[in-house]
């Protein structure tokens, strides 16, 4: 099952991989500093078990940030991540109430569920042309009063099906489910921007929106399916989430909104959209994911955590995140 | 502007003609209150966006202050000044370092201030790690810019109105005032003319951070006592984005003014309240407010019935 996951990190290439790019060798190289780091600190940290568990806590945000990545190479952002994530837990876990039928469903109602509020999103920003910035973080505020509402007026069952469970915890010959899912939504992801009209449309519009309509590409039309699927993926992962919790809980989803984003740009996708390869992205999840993972095993209390994860991710986006200068 | 000052007039009369106890000089001094410290924050986020960028940190730092507030503001009265200066310095450093880090960085605003939001609450969870208010708080000056002058007059908005009349009117007829709207409405352009690009878009982060520091110290003011609470710092942030919008302060830049914000800021206030009066059940009040900011952010989109040539939805 490993194969998987070479598949994900060694996609079929096109040219404009061919060549590392020299942000993705970075996040690379920061990946190795950190497991230093790490090993200095605990034996442990090198061992099989303890990599392929932090795998497996990656998997959720390299899920989330996957959608995140299709955004941001449009040169948007999706801020509504965070209720997306905890919506599509929370939907999946009410559906497991519904019987039997409830249970088959769930996974894709949650999803589903994600999916409509990407498209609000897209409709927004493709056809009213409001600053995606600003439509995400109402219909971030919308999904968060809905849930609200919900939780507080209905208590629905909010405990994970059985297949949740198994996706999120489960385990194939001791490689975990979850990262198995992500490899494969990172092949389809890879295939999609690479091997289709649809990947080359994003990344046509990314560089110059007006070009790309110009040579015929139904650009909003590409920018709504762009927003559906970060929502649908961003509500993905929280079916994930819950599945691995046991149960939805609110605000779940918001620790997942900046590493989401900082994961993508250190993994070298330009903010401003057009550029970038899903190989930076896994760079930028692991990277996310160790950098956590070693700020809980030295037991640093929540304060210090916030601190320290700001600031390195400050500095690492002085180091090879920045625009051009020149103007 | 007008569009928020006839929402607010119409939201808040329909308020005050339910609120059970009318309209006193109490009600009145609460919706001050809570309308003044919402816009503050209004009118910090307004300076960032005025040139075209956006601060997503305005709530951290005002969730920082707060916290630093309720320590610092013991004592005799000069001591409280004191608190008072070093809360306002610490939301110029932490607007400083925004700013320097979008200008010496040319890092993008949103994900940076993203970034450092994280650190300022970081900062803030530190020093209150529990909600709480130091021993010996000073009352005095909170009440006094709390309470109401002459029994009548909420003091809360003149301090507001001071605000206005002392630092935003001459900030906008300044060198460096019509600086940051030329940045925002073309920052090449106004490159070429020789506009001090950099030091407006510093001084616009610099602003945002001190009157986000306000609106903390305000906080304090309000509820003697400070706490370092992730949902408030996110409800802020989110609230000054909708108010700077009803405000009619162009996302896109160089459009809009501090005057405008602060009625967005009051006519955001006043339908939230007004959920209160007419006796909804709290929980509906995230989801009313979400679908007001969302029609409100729709409203923006009116200019696309204007286009006639379809390229120019791209420009």
């Amino acid at each position: 099952m490993t194969t998987d996951k070479l598949d994900a990190t060694t996609p079929p290439r096109p040219r404009w991989t061919s060549r590392i790019d020299m942000p993705v060798a970075t996040a690379f190289g920061c990946i190795l500093v950190l497991l230093l780091i790490g090993s200095l600190y605990s034996p442990n940290f090198l061992s099989p078990e303890y990599l392929l568990q932090q795998l497996k806590v990656g998997a959720f945000l390299g899920v989330i940030a996957t959608g995140m990545m299709l955004v941001i190479l449009l040169g948007q952002i999706d801020l509504s991540v965070p209720w997306a994530v905890t919506l599509g837990a929370m939907m999946a876990s009410a559906a497991t109430a519904y019987g039997p039928m409830g249970e088959i469903f769930a996974i894709p109602f949650g999803v589903l569920c994600g999916v409509l509020m990407g498209l609000v999103n897209g409709i927004g920003v493709a056809y009213l042309r409001i600053p995606s910035m600003i439509i995400t973080l109402a219909v971030n505020a919308v999904a968060q009063g809905l849930m609200v509402a919900y939780t507080g007026g209905f208590a629905p069952q909010d405990s994970a099906s059985p297949a949740m469970r198994y996706l999120a915890a489960g385990s194939v010959l001791g490689v975990p489910n979850a990262v198995i899912v992500w490899a494969i939504t990172g092949v389809v992801a890879v295939f999609l921007l690479g091997r289709t009209t649809f990947g080359r449309a994003i990344y046509g519009i990314g560089n110059k929106e007006a070009a790309a309509y110009l040579s015929g590409i139904p650009t909003q039309r590409v920018v709504m399916i762009a927003f559906a699927l970060c929502g649908g993926l961003a509500a993905f992962g929280g079916v994930l989430l819950a599945g691995y919790a046991g149960k939805a809980a609110q605000s779940m989803g918001d620790a997942y909104l900046l590493p989401a984003i900082a994961a993508v740009v250190l993994g070298g996708t330009s903010i401003l959209g057009g550029r970038g390869n899903y190989l930076g992205t896994i760079a930028g999840v692991i990277l996310i994911t160790l950098l956590q993972s070693i700020l809980s095993v030295m037991q640093i209390a929540e304060f210090g955590r916030q601190i320290i994860y700001g600031a390195v991710i400050i500095v690492m986006l002085l180091l090879y995140g920045r625009e051009k200068s020149g103007r | 502007m007008l569009l928020a000052l006839a929402i607010f007039i119409i939201m808040f009369a329909l308020y005050l003609a339910n609120h059970p106890a009318g309209f006193t000089p109490n009600v009145v001094q609460t919706a001050a209150n809570k309308g003044v410290l919402l816009a503050l924050v209004a009118m910090a986020q307004t300076f960032v966006v005025l040139t075209a960028g956006i601060d997503l940190s305005v709530g951290m730092i005002f969730i920082l202050a707060n916290c630093l507030a309720s320590y610092l503001l013991v004592g005799t009265p000069v001591t409280v000044a004191l608190g008072v200066g070093g809360v306002l310095l610490t939301g110029l450093a932490c607007g400083a370092l925004n700013g320097l880090l979008v200008i010496y960085g040319r890092l993008q605003p949103i994900v940076i201030t993203i970034a450092t939001g994280a650190v300022f609450f970081g900062i803030a969870l530190w020093i209150r790690p529990y909600p709480g208010s130091a021993d010996g708080f000073s009352a005095e000056l909170a009440d006094a810019l709390t309470g109401k002058v002459f029994g009548v007059f909420p003091a809360s908005l003149l301090f507001l109105i001071a605000l206005v009349l002392l630092v935003w009117l001459p900030f906008r007829r300044s060198v460096i005032g019509r600086a940051v709207y030329a940045v925002g409405s073309s920052e090449p352009a106004a490159y070429m003319s020789g506009v001090p690009v950099m030091r407006a878009k510093f001084v616009a982060y610099v602003l945002s951070g001190l009157f986000a520091a306000m609106g903390g110290l305000f906080m304090t003011f309000f509820t003697y006592s400070g706490e370092a609470s992730l949902a408030n710092g996110n409800t802020y942030t989110l609230s000054s984005i909708a108010a700077v919008v009803l405000g009619g302060v162009s996302l896109f830049g160089g459009r809009g003014s501090a005057v405008g914000a602060i009625f967005g800021a009051l006519a955001f206030r006043a339908i939230g309240d007004l959920l209160f009066v007419f006796d909804f059940d709290p929980l509906w009040q995230p989801l009313f407010q979400g679908v007001v900011l969302l029609l409100a952010v729709s409203l923006g989109s009116a200019r696309l019935f204007q286009v006639r040539n379809r390229l120019d939805l791209f420009t």
